[in-house]
């Protein structure tokens, strides 16, 4: 394994019942860079990028085969619970809790043992700088996290898995349900975020894909059919399907 | 053209009518049942009537054991039921996988729901009141009653739980979190509102049940209030019953004033079930 791996998927293959939803995927995720993984609908991104963290674990006719490591360790063999700590997810769907947006960013630290008030306030404070939406919600925190934007709700959602000390962090179509500003925004915070953390982003948006990662990794009906630098594979793609993909022609 | 719109839209006032209709009966109905209940009592519903021990003397007859028999008997099946219902619904919605055999044990504790009250009875008699030996007593009463509205509390919690959306749950194990602070900090406190209000109405329902327990055997001639749950009893509804059942005519106006009790009794527990949704709900939008 490369030194600056973080990530490591060997012959990894996914079952859903009979279905099977990733065919032998071997790939290698980067440390400190954003890695992107592209393809149409129901290619099995998603289901590649909640490997990562298990989880698909909570899906009872999920089976899987293969290893992936994280740092060496085969996280199917460690504590999921141990692991979701250290690789934190982001969702399609803003999901903050019903609760007060201090509430949404202390749960985590508090449920890995942090009690200690300034130590639990200043940990939110940093999470919301880092998530860059501490000046707009500074002088509210306590104010229903569901009566923020929806671009505000999903960076409370990076301030929330980022207050638990994550090494990575997977987005699983993070802009898809927000406005074209939002989208910037939360762009910029990746790129931003890959100088602490590695990130893998899952995107139906190419542009997207294109415009925030370092690498990108092409799917289709379950197999990776190209994985490379994002400017190689978007300006000179090896294989047809994918230069098919990226140009328009289906998809 | 002309004619078949105004043909189409009448048809729509004609069935909004029998709508409304539908509505009026039913609220009439009501009504008259409550006007009539409320004349014949009104005038027997004083303190001294809520403070007496039944009596064959309809002047003296009062409802204080029933009452003191119905409160006991309500705590006493909420402390058994509820815990046992909850976690049933938890452990059902949370814990158990979706397999064959979950999906017959959920079909099977609907129809449970479904099964008439009286049976519920006999089932307590031959199993608490005789196989267990507790005897006729507020014990069996309550273990009876929980039997009956453990469904009913089970399939409520259920539906409260399953309306927590799963991203919710998502978002907490994502963080690191287990089942248990997943369920503790976020399934629970959002599904609480409805599961309160589910099992509230479900002991509401057995505030009024009277079959069962005439099974089991709870007396009307009850004159002292229990004091253990080893205790005989009686509830309103029984002791409601019993005056009916006699032919003296002020024995029916008392009737009467005990079901103005129970009535309130009923309303105070369903209104509050509606305040308690209403007021957790306002902060609950996902």
């Amino acid at each position: 394994m490369a030194p600056d791996s973080t990530i490591d998927v060997r012959n990894l293959n996914a079952y859903y019942g009979s279905n099977h939803a990733l065919k032998d995927i071997n790939m290698t995720i980067k440390k400190n860079r954003v890695t992107a993984i592209i393809g149409p609908s129901g290619c099995g991104k998603s289901t590649l990028i909640r490997c990562f963290n298990r989880m698909n674990d909570f899906i009872d006719n999920f089976r899987l085969e293969g290893e992936i490591l994280i740092n060496g360790v085969n996280i199917y063999r460690a504590n999921p619970v141990e692991l979701r700590k250290r690789v934190g997810m982001v969702f399609q769907k803003p999901n903050p809790f019903p609760k007060s947006i201090y509430e949404n960013i202390a749960y985590g630290p508090r449920i890995h043992g942090v009690r200690d008030k300034s130590r639990l306030d200043s940990i939110v404070e940093e999470s919301l700088k880092e998530a860059s939406l501490w000046e707009e919600v500074s002088h509210r925190l306590n104010d229903n996290a569901l009566s923020l934007s929806g671009g505000q709700q999903q960076r409370l959602c990076i301030a929330r898995a980022l207050a638990v000390d994550p090494e990575i962090i997977l987005f699983d179509e993070p802009c898809s349900a927000l406005d074209p500003l939002a989208t910037v925004k939360i762009e910029d915070l990746i790129t931003e975020l890959k100088k602490s953390y590695t990130v893998v982003i899952v995107t139906h948006n190419m542009q997207q894909a294109a415009r925030v990662s370092d690498y990108t990794a092409f799917l289709y009906l379950g197999e990776l059919i190209e994985y490379d630098t994002t400017k190689k594979l978007f300006e000179k793609p090896d294989r047809e399907l994918t230069e098919n993909y990226i140009t328009g022609r289906f998809g | 053209m002309k004619k078949g719109l105004t043909n189409r839209q009448l048809k729509g006032r004609v069935f909004e009518l029998v709508c409304l209709g539908s509505m009026m009966a039913a609220l009439a109905v009501l009504t008259v049942l409550l006007w009539d209940v409320w004349t014949d009592g009104h005038a027997w519903l004083d303190l001294q009537f809520l403070d007496s021990f039944p009596s064959r003397f309809p002047e003296k007859a009062g409802i204080k054991s029933a009452i003191w028999g119905t409160f006991w008997l309500m705590i006493m099946t909420a402390l058994i039921s509820v815990p046992l219902g909850v976690g049933a619904a938890i452990y059902l919605q949370e814990y158990a996988r979706k397999t064959t055999l979950t999906r017959i044990i959920e079909t099977n504790i609907s129809n449970l729901a479904g099964v008439p009250s009286i049976v519920y009875g006999i089932l307590g008699l031959a199993l608490f009141v005789r196989a267990m030996d507790l005897e006729r007593s507020l014990i069996s009463g309550a273990l009876t009653m929980s039997l009956l509205i453990l469904p009913i509390i089970i399939i409520s919690s259920q539906e409260a739980i399953l309306a927590v959306p799963s991203s919710i749950r998502e978002a907490s194990y994502a963080i690191g979190a287990t089942k248990w602070q997943t369920i503790r900090y976020h399934v629970l406190p959002d599904a609480l509102p409805g599961i309160l209000t589910g099992n509230i109405l479900a002991l509401s329902r057995a505030i009024g049940e009277t079959a069962p327990l005439i099974m089991i055997g709870a007396l009307t001639f009850i004159a002292f209030t229990p004091s253990s749950p080893r205790d005989p009893f009686t509830v309103l509804p029984i002791q409601i019953f019993n005056w009916i059942s006699r032919p003296q005519e002020e024995f029916h106006f008392l009737a009467a004033a005990g079901i103005v009790v129970l009535l309130v009794f009923l309303l105070t527990m369903n209104a509050a079930a509606i305040l308690l949704r209403n007021r957790y709900q306002k902060n609950l939008k996902w």
